[in-house]
């Protein structure tokens, strides 16, 4: 059996995404692992941006939220939140943001505001916090979310942060500087959008992973890559990096 | 002329019943003392404002101080939701109330709008979102230059701002290092602005180093000496984030009883921000102080 679990998996897929980016908006969590574990391996001249007002971090120790203080030490700038959307992210600085959700769907809209009615919430979620801007301007959206039957939703609850809405060609229409969701990755697959459609599809599957155990955690029947393959495994010293530097508390590891 | 007074004077001049308040201060320099002081004065009916109403707004909410929160991310940071916030939205304990959402940079264009004297402020964002159909204060309007639709928003300017800075002079003159989040915005916007901070200093010390002056004197009408008043946020150089006490109010404010228990104890059972710090007890601070990494000066001559 393999020497790595699933999230780990979902972790070193998600750095690989990111070669050769040079800006990254991060968010805590999976993607802050993620963005880190790229800067040591695929993309060293990387510089990982916060919503906080932090530009260009580089963290001694995992942040715990995006405004821990470890991001501010030894960062290239910290600006006012103004200045953060107005000149970094709606200015069209950034080429990548990470995001992440309760839902998505198959054009990987996303919902962080409410399951249920909105004037009756079952759960009552944080909301957009900066996700609906980042969604828009971002050069391109990288999703990171755990695959689930609750979360990949054949209709969301509330579009909080828009993908491609109803289908390729709609961001375009509504005069959209970003190009949207480029990748999802998930502890089982990795899917990536078809320029066609706007659609999800998927294009490689974690080792041991079956095409029916992604079907079975998904509300839509997803397309599938006519050259679906196997993702590339952890190699060790992206193992390495993560168990004894990024993350040697082994708090993303599960 | 010395604007220095106590936080009960403070709060006691400048906040009112119905007042719009914004205690400003993303993740750091959050108000946690003038927080506690405005539960003790047993404001009610205020509309709280802030980007992100963490703990300081779930304590005050608790407590029965607002009616409205308007706000962008509604969450205890890294940890899960609010839930005293909850269980006033969703069973109206220990009152109803009103939610008034934005996204950050929508926050942002509120208070800058306010701050400019300016009708409304555009912002590309909202393009597809459901968040225009439930919050109507949000508009698109065409640019009158012929480049499609962008969204407005209206200006936000509190009754009062309430700042926590590392230090100021007796005029006000406020510096502010780390994280800066929304809070000049939201000074220039409101009509009155309490400043409270780790340290009161000469005003010599503020003319050295004037590009670290993000709220002038002239704006503010309070000035107020309270270390740890930031407590459980972060004040950069000053002290870290309690990260265990946001876990721990997870546990706490899950349960009515409890969160009232805690307010009871650190709150209306200590009669101000250095009893609180005394009980808070010696390791708490020793814990939380930070490493040393300083600025190389500049030469302003």
């Amino acid at each position: 059996m393999s020497d790595y679990s699933p999230s780990e998996m979902m972790i070193v897929a998600a750095a690989r995404a990111l070669a050769g980016v040079r800006t990254v908006f991060v968010g805590v969590g999976l993607p802050n692992i993620a963005c880190n574990l790229a800067q040591r391996t695929v993309a060293p001249d990387l510089e990982l941006v916060y919503e906080s007002g932090v530009y260009g971090a580089r963290p001694r120790r995992l942040p715990l939220s995006i405004g821990d203080p470890a991001l501010i030490t030894g960062a290239l700038s910290v600006c006012s939140m103004a200045d953060l959307f107005g000149l970094y992210l709606q200015g069209g600085r950034l080429e990548v943001a990470f995001l992440g959700g309760a839902q998505i769907d198959r054009y990987g809209n996303l919902n962080t505001t409410v399951i249920g009615d909105y004037a009756r919430p079952k759960v009552r979620l944080p909301g957009s916090g900066g996700a609906c801007e980042i969604a828009i301007h971002a050069r391109q959206v990288f999703i990171i979310m755990r695959l689930s039957r609750r979360s990949f939703v054949e209709r969301l609850d509330f579009l909080t942060s828009p993908g491609h809405l109803g289908g390729a060609g709609e961001r375009e229409r509504l005069g959209m500087p970003g190009r949207g969701p480029q990748v999802v990755v998930t502890d089982k697959c990795v899917f990536r959008f078809d320029p066609a459609s706007g659609e999800m599809g998927v294009v490689s599957l974690h080792p041991g992973v079956r095409l029916e155990d992604v079907r079975a955690e998904m509300g839509w029947a997803p397309r599938v890559s006519p050259d679906l393959a196997e993702t590339e495994p952890p190699t060790q010293e992206e193992l390495r990096l993560l168990r004894e530097e990024l993350d040697p508390m082994g708090v993303y590891r599960s | 002329m010395s604007k220095l007074t106590t936080m009960h004077d403070a709060i006691a001049r400048y906040v009112h019943d119905g007042d719009t308040i914004a205690i400003e201060g993303f993740t750091a320099c959050i108000g946690f003392a003038a927080a506690h002081e405005i539960i003790r004065q047993g404001r009610r009916d205020l509309v709280l404002c802030r980007m992100t109403p963490d703990l300081v707004y779930d304590q005050m909410i608790a407590a029965g101080c607002a009616r409205k929160l308007i706000f962008s991310y509604l969450g205890n940071p890294g940890v899960g939701p609010l839930h005293a916030v909850r269980r006033a939205v969703e069973k109206s304990i220990p009152a109803p109330l009103e939610l008034e959402e934005y996204s950050h940079f929508g926050m942002v264009a509120r208070y800058i709008a306010g701050a400019y004297h300016l009708p409304f402020f555009p912002l590309r964002s909202y393009l597809g979102s459901d968040l225009p159909k439930v919050n109507p204060r949000i508009q698109f309007i065409e640019s009158p230059y012929g480049d499609g639709p962008v969204a407005v928003v209206p200006p936000l300017n509190p009754d009062v701002a309430i700042i926590h800075a590392q230090r100021a002079d007796a005029n006000g003159n406020t510096q502010l290092w780390g994280l800066l989040g929304a809070q000049k915005e939201a000074a220039f916007a409101a009509q009155h602005v309490i400043v409270v901070v780790e340290e009161v200093v000469d005003e010599e010390v503020i003319r050295s180093d004037p590009n670290r002056t993000l709220i002038p004197g002239l704006i503010v009408d309070a000035v107020v000496h309270e270390p740890y008043g930031a407590h459980p946020s972060y004040v950069q150089g000053y002290y870290d984030r309690d990260n265990d006490f946001y876990l721990r109010w997870d546990e706490i404010s899950r349960d009515e009883a409890a969160t009232r228990a805690w307010l009871e104890e650190w709150v209306y059972g200590v009669g101000d921000r250095a009893e609180y710090v005394e009980k808070m007890g010696r390791e708490t601070w020793e814990r939380l102080r930070p490493a040393q990494a300083w600025s190389r000066p500049v030469n302003y001559g």
